[in-house]
């Protein structure tokens, strides 16, 4: 059509025609934009925003600077090889004043003690006793008098880490680590490291959940896109229908089978095969079945839309050159499905990992996974610099694997043929 | 595999059998489970186990007769249909210009759109938490509008975006130039052959402001729980035969949802079948 325009046109016409199909490019790239533009705004309002902030507070740290500020202020340029002077020892007396009239000690407390357990006491304490400001010079006296722990150093230098702005206490923490007092970092004591172990289960509840996918999926993929038509889609129902329930409904349900009087112990226990109720739930074979269970969806439809895709005059050609159908199987088919496999097992994966409402509802203690601990710091114990850390970790693993997920399916519509 | 001419050994027959079977098995696991606990709300007994003693709708009765079960299913709709009508607006827009907009940064920028759905639900709600709380959206009814908003938003993109990449834009340009005005053109042939797409879009909107439950367990007060939510401390605390009535409704609306949705698609298809 332009190039009919174009010949068409007085050549003399020609540079300002081109020139107006330019700019009319040019308007239609600016409208387009604009007509993104609205969801973008939104998205950074009530998505991004909100995740960047997230991560700000995952190394934020504020509370000991605002609620002891000349402390901080009389710390800064403390060495840290001796106990600091006096200045710092005075500073924090009328700090620690100034902050028991505020109410606002607990706040400090609360931090401190998350770097050394006790400093919650050393503090409380101190406020407690100390009646007024020391008079010049025996701030350090008084101090130590009322608690010997102002002699210490590993005292002060708890203070300095924590004196912010930023901090890298809580990543550190997500990961089993720590600062200690000459700066370099180690392994946290037994006693706090339990981080590693609860990504280390996280990680092997979703690979185990990914694996049951896989092998239950495979067989189904296979037999959905190999069926005629009409049948493989009255089959497919039974893989949306359980896709579009709640997982709620879903979740409710295992709990009704599963459980110590639920169907599966009565009917076992009326066949007589069992006397006593097996456990199935609250453990970790009852939240592998139920995530399985809601995940299955997932997997089977990518491997179905790339199995969809085999030509069947592949295994046609391989028997007619003379191959055994499992050779021709294991060489021709198989590897003509890898793509679907990686797709559907990550994307299985990624969502596993994440996981927070299943295995809270019907797991035990041992099988939580890292959301439920970025939820509870978050709501209970509020400890939000770790549970953003946890987060932080989280949200790069899965960032991660989405990368990979995407260079896997670019080009290929698995998520429009998964979706609709 | 129109039957089965090419299964000729033996193996390949035990091979094919073997697969059926297994499918089978697969097909009970996953539809047992949602079958199993309907029938368990009609029970006329508390104990939620078979062979039921008698039937009887009292459990539905409970739920009707609880304003918090309805309040919740309420505010579900709510929630549900404010957020559906917000994320088609915004997804159709911006499905509407990505179709145009040509630039290197386009990857980029789908990406950014389509990750509320990559984001463990935890993530987003603790930084909607934090983000909302000091701004006074936690525990309102904007705020659980606004987050569940941002979940919908990209299926409507991808849904949306993909019925306009199969169509065919000389269609338009035949109407303008049988004399059709723009916005006549636009109501009798760009609109009926989008529809789909957009109703499919808001049927997965609503789906999935329906079905969401991490980010209400954050930000809803008292006043603002939704069913799902409902039905999680009911799981938390005690399962009542309240809780399967619950579920069979819920199941309802999803059976409602993918027969509408499957509907559409095969209208879809019939009208390319019918266009090529």
């Amino acid at each position: 059509m332009v190039n009919a325009l174009l010949t068409g046109a007085n050549a003399s016409t020609e540079v300002p025609l081109k020139r107006r199909l330019r700019r009319a490019e040019r308007t239609r790239q600016v409208k387009a934009l604009v007509l993104v533009l609205p969801l973008l705004v939104f998205l950074l309002f009530t998505f991004a925003g909100p995740i960047a902030g997230m991560l700000w507070r995952s190394v934020e740290d504020r509370e000991v600077r605002q609620v002891l500020p000349q402390t901080v202020a009389a710390l800064a340029s403390w060495d840290g090889t001796d106990l600091p002077d006096e200045n710092a020892y005075a500073a924090l007396a009328s700090d620690i004043l100034a902050a028991r009239a505020a109410g606002t000690i607990a706040i400090a407390a609360k931090r401190l003690n998350y770097a050394l357990n006790g400093f919650r006491t050393i503090l409380t304490s101190t406020a407690r006793n100390l009646k007024a400001v020391p008079e010049r010079g025996t701030a350090r006296e008084t101090l130590g008098k009322i608690n010997p722990a102002w002699r210490e150093r590993t005292t002060w230098t708890t203070i300095k880490d924590a004196s912010g702005p930023v901090t890298g206490f809580y990543l550190l923490a997500a990961l089993d680590l720590v600062r200690n007092a000459d700066g370099t970092i180690v392994a946290a004591p037994p006693d706090q490291a339990i981080y590693r172990d609860i990504f280390a289960r996280t990680f092997l509840i979703s690979i185990s959940v990914t694996a049951l996918c896989l092998i239950l999926g495979f067989p189904v993929a296979y037999l959905l896109a190999t069926l005629p038509p009409a049948r493989s889609n009255l089959l497919m129902i039974f893989v949306l229908l359980p896709f579009w329930t709640s997982l709620l409904v879903r979740t409710c349900a295992w709990i009704v089978l599963l459980q110590s009087k639920g169907v599966v112990n009565d009917s076992l226990h009326w066949l007589g095969i069992i006397d006593e109720p097996l456990r199935l739930i609250y453990n970790r074979f009852g939240v592998c079945v139920a995530m399985t269970h809601v995940l299955l969806p997932f997997m089977i439809l990518p491997l179905y839309s790339s199995m969809k895709a085999i030509s069947p005059a592949y295994m046609r050609a391989a028997a007619s050159l003379g191959a055994p159908p499992l050779a021709a199987f294991l060489r021709i088919y198989l590897p003509q499905t890898l793509p679907g496999i990686g797709a559907g097992s990550l994307l299985v994966f990624i969502l596993a990992l994440g996981y927070y409402i299943t295995p809270a509802l019907v797991g035990g203690a041992a099988d939580q996974m890292i959301s439920y601990f970025i939820a509870l710091y978050t709501t209970e114990t509020a400890n939000w610099g770790l549970a953003s850390a946890l987060g932080a970790v989280l949200l790069l693993a899965t960032l991660l694997l989405a990368l990979v997920y995407g260079k896997l399916v670019q080009g290929r519509q698995v998520t429009g043929g998964m979706k609709n | 595999m129109s039957d089965n001419s090419s299964l000729r050994t033996p193996s390949q027959r035990i091979a094919w059998t073997a697969t059926i079977a297994i499918s089978t098995l697969v097909f009970i696991f996953l539809i047992a489970p949602i079958l199993a606990i309907m029938p368990l709300s009609f029970s006329s007994s508390s104990y939620l186990t078979y062979p039921l003693p008698g039937l009887s709708l009292r459990w539905y009765d409970d739920f009707i007769n609880s304003p918090r079960w309805m309040n919740s299913l309420k505010n579900s709709m709510i929630i549900g249909v404010a957020s559906t009508i917000l994320s088609m607006v915004l997804g159709t827009l911006a499905a509407l210009g990505l179709a145009q907009w040509k630039s290197r940064f386009k990857p980029l920028v789908l990406a950014f759109v389509l990750s509320p759905v990559v984001v463990p639900g935890v993530i987003t709600a603790v930084g909607l938490y934090f983000f909302f709380a000091p701004i006074g959206l936690t525990g309102s009814y904007l705020g659980l509008i606004l987050a569940h908003t941002a979940l919908a938003t990209p299926f409507v993109v991808i849904t949306v975006g993909a019925t306009l990449q199969s169509f065919d834009t000389n269609l338009a340009r035949a109407a303008a130039s049988l004399g059709a005005s723009p916005f006549y053109a636009f109501r009798r042939v760009i609109l009926p052959l989008i529809l789909p797409g957009l109703a499919s879009g808001a049927l997965f909107a609503f789906a999935t402001s329906f079905d969401e439950v991490v980010i209400v367990l954050f930000m809803a007060g008292p006043e603002q729980r939704t069913l799902p939510r409902e039905m999680f401390s009911g799981i938390r605390e005690n399962i009542s035969p309240t809780i399967t009535a619950a579920a069979v409704i819920l199941t309802t609306v999803s059976v409602i949802l993918l027969a509408t949705l499957e509907a559409l698609r095969r209208r879809n298809e019939r009208l390319k079948a019918g266009g090529a």
